[in-house]
């Protein structure tokens, strides 16, 4: 019988936040794809439309939601991926610091990005 | 009760002509979700412009939209979106042990899909914009 083949701890948090954000992200990206190239296009973005749809609080959460989602989504699959190159030791630790640095940031980023385009 | 196989290590991709679609569906899964999160580093920063000011911002989004190129990576970054969703939602089903025997079927089908949607969305993407 071959062994488990998975990089991810069976039964582990990472993994199962894996799935939920997986779940959501599913919905949402397709959601924000088609709402900004299918109903609104791309090439017509403006700062007063994004704004319009910024200023929706409910909107403005979803967005936030996405992106933290779709950053540890991302991330958590970057540093698994990594982890079944072999990545082990005090260079998984270093990555690990590095991509949780990298994510904070992003987050960080993209929130302020969007405070600012709701106008508040 | 559950059958595991054992096709050898997929990191060795020296191997490729012997891997099987579960196999290239890992790799395409891999493939897609780097270029995601890449592009996703990407966007950030782009729509950062709006920190500079609205006029930044909009003469930013519509001065790339209005490349040619920009529009056919939107088509790429589409059909990668696509086929890491579709995939995805498959790997979801299996995680639950829905539909195992047919995993290399729901892969096609990802791929099928992808381009469907891929080859339909072209027209949206490349409106309003020449070489």
């Amino acid at each position: 019988m071959a062994e488990r083949y998975s990089s991810f701890a069976p039964g582990g948090t990472a993994w199962l936040l894996q799935r939920i954000t997986a779940a959501f992200l599913v919905v949402v990206l397709a959601f924000h794809f088609f709402l900004l190239h299918f109903v609104n296009h791309a090439a017509d973005v403006t700062f007063a439309g994004t704004q319009a749809r910024m200023e929706n609080v409910g909107y403005f959460l979803t967005m936030v939601l996405f992106l933290i989602a779709g950053t540890f989504h991302g991330v958590n699959g970057v540093y698994n991926a990594l982890i079944n190159q072999g990545l082990e030791g005090t260079q998984k630790k270093v990555v690990l610091a590095v991509l949780v640095i990298a994510s904070v940031g992003l987050i960080a980023q993209g929130i302020w990005v969007a405070i600012e385009m709701a106008g508040w | 009760m559950s059958q595991s196989y054992n096709r050898g290590l997929i990191e060795d991709f020296g191997r490729w002509k012997e891997f099987s679609a579960g196999m290239w569906a890992w790799i395409f899964h891999k493939f897609t979700g780097w270029m995601l999160i890449g592009y996703l580093f990407t966007h950030i920063a782009v729509l950062s412009s709006a920190l500079t000011g609205p006029e930044a911002y909009t003469n930013t989004i519509q001065g790339l939209e209005s490349l040619f190129i920009i529009r056919v990576l939107e088509v790429g970054l589409l059909a990668v979106a696509v086929f890491h969703i579709l995939n995805g939602l498959r790997l979801l089903m299996v995680d639950l042990g829905v539909g195992l025997e047919a995993q290399d079927k729901s892969f096609y089908a990802s791929l099928i899909l992808t381009g469907i949607i891929a080859v339909a969305s072209v027209p949206t993407f490349m409106d309003g914009v020449t070489i």
